[in-house]
């Protein structure tokens, strides 16, 4: 991996790491290449194919020049691309106006698909109030938390995100790395008096003992606990309460320090004192 | 059976089993071929059982009955053949079985009325050998395919089974099994043509901890079912066909991919591998070599997509069956990212043929660039619907008019479909066209798997685009955008055709989409899905415009562009279409020209079908 190659994008010369893919290595140096179904914490995927690139390069015995996605090309020594092309332009148009046709209510697509010149679809619209585009990108992070609550349920134009026989996920842990993630902002929740509810699931969230803040679900705590090999105690108070002790308890060591007392005793374990 | 530890072992017993076949006086074969099963051999095979029992000619004194897979000539099913003579019985039904033993098992008449009649020199045929849908073939995958019973390893053994895994086993190394296939120049016969043997030997240079080889069987393509057959009728040529790949490249796990849709294969499968692993012929040390090998059966969802290599890799993994991007090739990083070989269960096949018989002898037979044979299975308008094999070069006139027998009465060829919905239509001025992975892509169609649909007059090319873009818009995995709304897309500007609401620029449009959806897909599924369409408007644009401009289906198939009407020259007044019509909507005297009501024809076609004479006709 750590062979250096030179490539050519848009005609400028790089090196780099062999086997990097293209759309790290644009996003890297400054080059604009859309994408919906990319996210850095999970394995590309290549299902937008917003990110479709041109290259050339010699296979076997002859030139090939043809459309790639950036997020899984890897690069190899005189690899040569184009961002912008002719053939890349019209190709994401085309997407485009697919997604369009398939969200017409989605402010996101919309607002991507103008700044590529696709004002309107040309294309019949689905029917439908949901702005899911299948990018997939809730279902492999849900995988990647280790929950896999939710994935996509049967083919083609009948494909969709789902829970288990479209019922209540029990595996969900509330956590909302799925609302995260959704490019389209489609994952619909709520939360109020305690509770929080996604994918028709309702969630009890487990308060803070310090100020009483709801935010994490007592699911993932429980999920925590049992996966981490985390205290309980952990989450008793929540990540600002336990800020703010640490600082409470160094400013409280330093006066101590200076008091000429002791000596300092630091805090032991990834655990904050809860004294 | 015993446990076959040596190849002398394997000899040994090939030639008891053939000693005990010498000894056979008569063997009747009844086909168990889906077509025939459907058609009831089944209940053919038992009557013909208890008739022999009856009669006194079964097993006791030297008389066999044996089930077979698919025999090919799936048209005339039930078949029924008797040896020694070829003797070939057709449209057999269970009443015949008392005669068929009586006079050609216990005696040596023929039953004149079950021999096949050639339609071209109206005498009937003897033996299966001069029925031109045979004579015209050459079986080399399928070579014992309705010839043995499949559920037994005797039988594949007694005709041969095994002897090509021994000879490479014992006599060769692992690279000269690769340079043989290789030099062979055997191509993939899944569809994509990929030279067999450069794929092997990537697989053996790509680094990994071990090495797979899968057989695919998930044939999806409508009107295909040569793998099928394949499977169903003789599981042992798959079988040695993997372990001798397994040995060239270091594989010691393989896996069957077969559709759970295919019952029988599966079945037979499993059977064979089990039985093959009793014999030593699977597992640990096979035939007391220092190779071990195994092979399990993963049954498929029935999804076309996971016939893709990638996508079914997932799918045998557990995981949903969508394809990854290959720009990392699935020889080099497949199965759990292990290097793996996989072929479609032809490819399997033929290998042991080529071990036996040699690269001269296998160069023989097709072209240059394409060497070999290919199995195709014939359907559609055609007379002789069924499973063929020919060698590639071969012109579709030849398959289909030759072995085929050409269309209908009255009916006239218009296109054959190639390569399933991948694929293309190609016209009458393609007939003549040498049959093989090259010329088939470069005239706008493809091999694909090898289903052959035969389309006459009366096929609307729009409609027939409509139909396999419909296929697919359900069978596209949706994992990518291209290819799940530019399908779906495509379907809705066909469809907008088909009922007469398109306008001028949709051909445009569809072009447009269809480039698109063929540069940007992530799988071959995709970027195949426009062929189709693509080809059929190259081949048949006027039918298009025809459509769009003159809002006229000139087939007759698309119902709100279409009116029938009789015409009256050519009406003798029979009276057949007045019966068959079922709303009442045609009116006239016996032996008079009739009329069709236009108010209330519902454009079913019923009145068209049955006309002796072809009066009923597409108003211009």
């Amino acid at each position: 991996m750590s062979t250096l190659v030179k490539i050519k994008i848009d005609e400028k010369e790089y090196e780099v790491p062999r086997g990097r893919y293209l759309l790290a290595i644009c996003q890297e140096n400054g080059i604009p290449i859309p994408t919906l179904c990319h996210h850095e914490s999970v394995e590309p995927w290549g299902g937008c194919r917003l990110c479709v690139v041109e290259f050339r390069k010699k296979r076997w015995d002859s030139w090939w020049t043809e459309l790639a996605t950036a997020c899984l090309y890897p690069a190899e020594d005189g690899l040569c691309v184009w961002t912008r092309s002719e053939k890349v332009m019209k190709a994401r148009r085309t997407i485009l106006d697919l997604l369009l046709a398939r969200c017409p209510g989605s402010e996101v697509i919309t607002k991507i698909a103008a700044e590529h010149g696709v004002y309107q679809t040309s294309f019949a619209k689905r029917e439908g109030e949901d702005n899911c585009i299948l990018c997939g990108l809730c279902t492999r992070v849900c995988d990647r938390v280790g929950a896999r609550a939710i994935a996509t349920a049967l083919r083609g134009a009948l494909k969709e995100v789902s829970t288990p026989f479209g019922e209540p996920p029990p595996d969900c842990l509330g956590c909302l790395s799925c609302a995260h993630v959704c490019p389209t902002h489609t994952i619909g929740h709520t939360e109020a008096d305690g509770k929080r509810t996604v994918w028709g699931r309702t969630f009890e969230l487990v308060r803070c003992s310090g100020c009483g803040a709801a935010s994490v679900t007592r699911e993932q705590v429980e999920y925590a606990v049992r996966t981490k090999n985390l205290s309980p105690e952990y989450f008793v108070k929540c990540d600002a309460c336990k800020r703010r002790e640490s600082a409470a308890t160094f400013a409280g060591l330093l006066f101590d320090e200076r008091k000429g007392g002791e000596g300092p005793v630091g805090p032991t374990g990834s655990g904050p004192s809860h004294e | 059976m015993q446990r076959l530890t040596s190849p002398d072992a394997l000899e040994k017993l090939r030639a008891e089993l053939a000693g005990k076949r010498q000894a056979i006086k008569k063997t009747v074969f009844v086909c168990c071929g889906p077509g025939c099963l459907a058609n009831g051999s089944r209940k053919i095979a038992d009557a013909i059982g208890l008739q022999m029992e009856k009669q006194k000619v079964d097993a006791s004194v030297g008389y066999r009955r044996c089930t077979t897979g698919c025999h090919g000539f799936c048209e005339q099913g039930p078949l029924v053949i008797v040896q020694p003579g070829d003797i070939f019985y057709c449209k057999v039904k269970p009443s015949d079985a008392a005669t068929i033993v009586e006079r050609t098992v216990k005696g040596d008449e023929l039953v004149e009325r079950l021999l096949y009649l050639d339609p071209g020199t109206k005498q009937r045929c003897k033996a299966f050998t001069e029925i031109p849908f045979y004579a015209k073939q050459t079986r080399v995958a399928l070579a014992r395919i309705g010839t043995l019973d499949p559920t037994d390893l005797g039988n594949a053994i007694a005709s041969g089974g095994y002897a090509s895994l021994a000879k490479a086993l014992f006599t060769m190394k692992p690279d000269q099994v690769i340079d043989l296939v290789d030099r062979s120049g055997l191509r993939g016969k899944g569809g994509g043509g990929f030279l067999t043997g450069r794929k092997w030997r990537s697989c053996v240079k790509a680094p990994g901890d071990r090495r797979y080889v899968i057989c695919n069987g998930d044939e999806g393509d409508p009107g295909a079912f040569m793998d099928r057959a394949t499977m169903e009728g003789d599981p042992h040529c798959v079988i040695e066909g993997m372990i001798i790949g397994a040995y060239a490249v270091g594989s010691h796990e393989g896996y069957v991919y077969v559709r759970e849709e295919y019952p029988l294969a599966v079945e037979y499968m499993q059977l064979g591998v089990d039985e093959a692993r009793k014999a030593g012929l699977l597992g640990d040390n096979i035939l007391g070599s220092d190779f071990s090998f195994d092979i399990k059966i993963s049954r498929g969802g029935g999804a076309f997509v996971c016939g893709e290599s990638s996508a079914l890799m997932r799918s045998v993994e557990g995981k949903v069956g969508e394809p990854r991007a290959k720009y990392i090739h699935s020889v080099e990083r497949g199965l759990w990212d292990q290097p793996t070989v996989l072929n479609n269960v032809e490819t399997w096949a033929t290998v042991p043929v080529i071990v036996q018989k040699g690269v001269d002898w296998f160069r023989s037979m097709g072209t240059k660039g394409s060497p070999g044979t290919k199995a195709f299975s014939l359907s559609g308008q055609v007379r002789n619907t069924g499973l063929i094999e020919v060698p590639m070069g071969v012109t579709l006139r030849e398959v289909i008019f030759g072995i085929g027998g050409g269309l209908f009465k009255r009916r006239t060829f218009k296109a054959v479909q190639t390569g399933g919905p991948s694929g293309g239509c190609l016209p009458e001025d393609k007939l003549d066209l040498a049959v093989d992975f090259d010329e088939l892509t470069r005239a706008g169609s493809m091999m694909g798997s090898g289903g052959m649909i035969v389309m006459d007059d009366r096929a609307c090319m729009v409609d027939v685009a409509r139909y396999f873009t419909a296929f697919l818009v359900d069978e596209s995995c949706g994992k990518c955008v291209p290819c799940r709304e530019g399908t779906k897309q495509l379907l809705a500007l066909l469809t907008d055709i088909t009922h007469g609401n398109a306008t001028e620029d949709h051909l445009a449009r569809i072009e447009a989409l269809a480039a698109t959806i063929m540069q940007a897909s992530l799988c071959a599924l995709g970027k195949s899905a426009p062929n189709p369409v693509l080809s059929t408007l190259k081949q048949f644009r006027q039918e298009y415009l025809s459509h769009i401009e003159k809002k006229r289906c000139p087939a007759g198939v698309c119902k709100p562009l279409t009116r029938f009407v009789i015409d009256e020259e050519t009406c003798t007044g029979c009276g057949l279409c007045l019966k068959a019509c079922p709303v009442d909507a045609i009116r006239g005297e016996k032996k008079k020209p009739h009329t069709i009501e236009p108010s209330k024809c519902i454009t079913c076609a019923a009145c068209r079908e049955v006309c002796p004479v072809d009066a009923v006709e597409v108003a211009s």
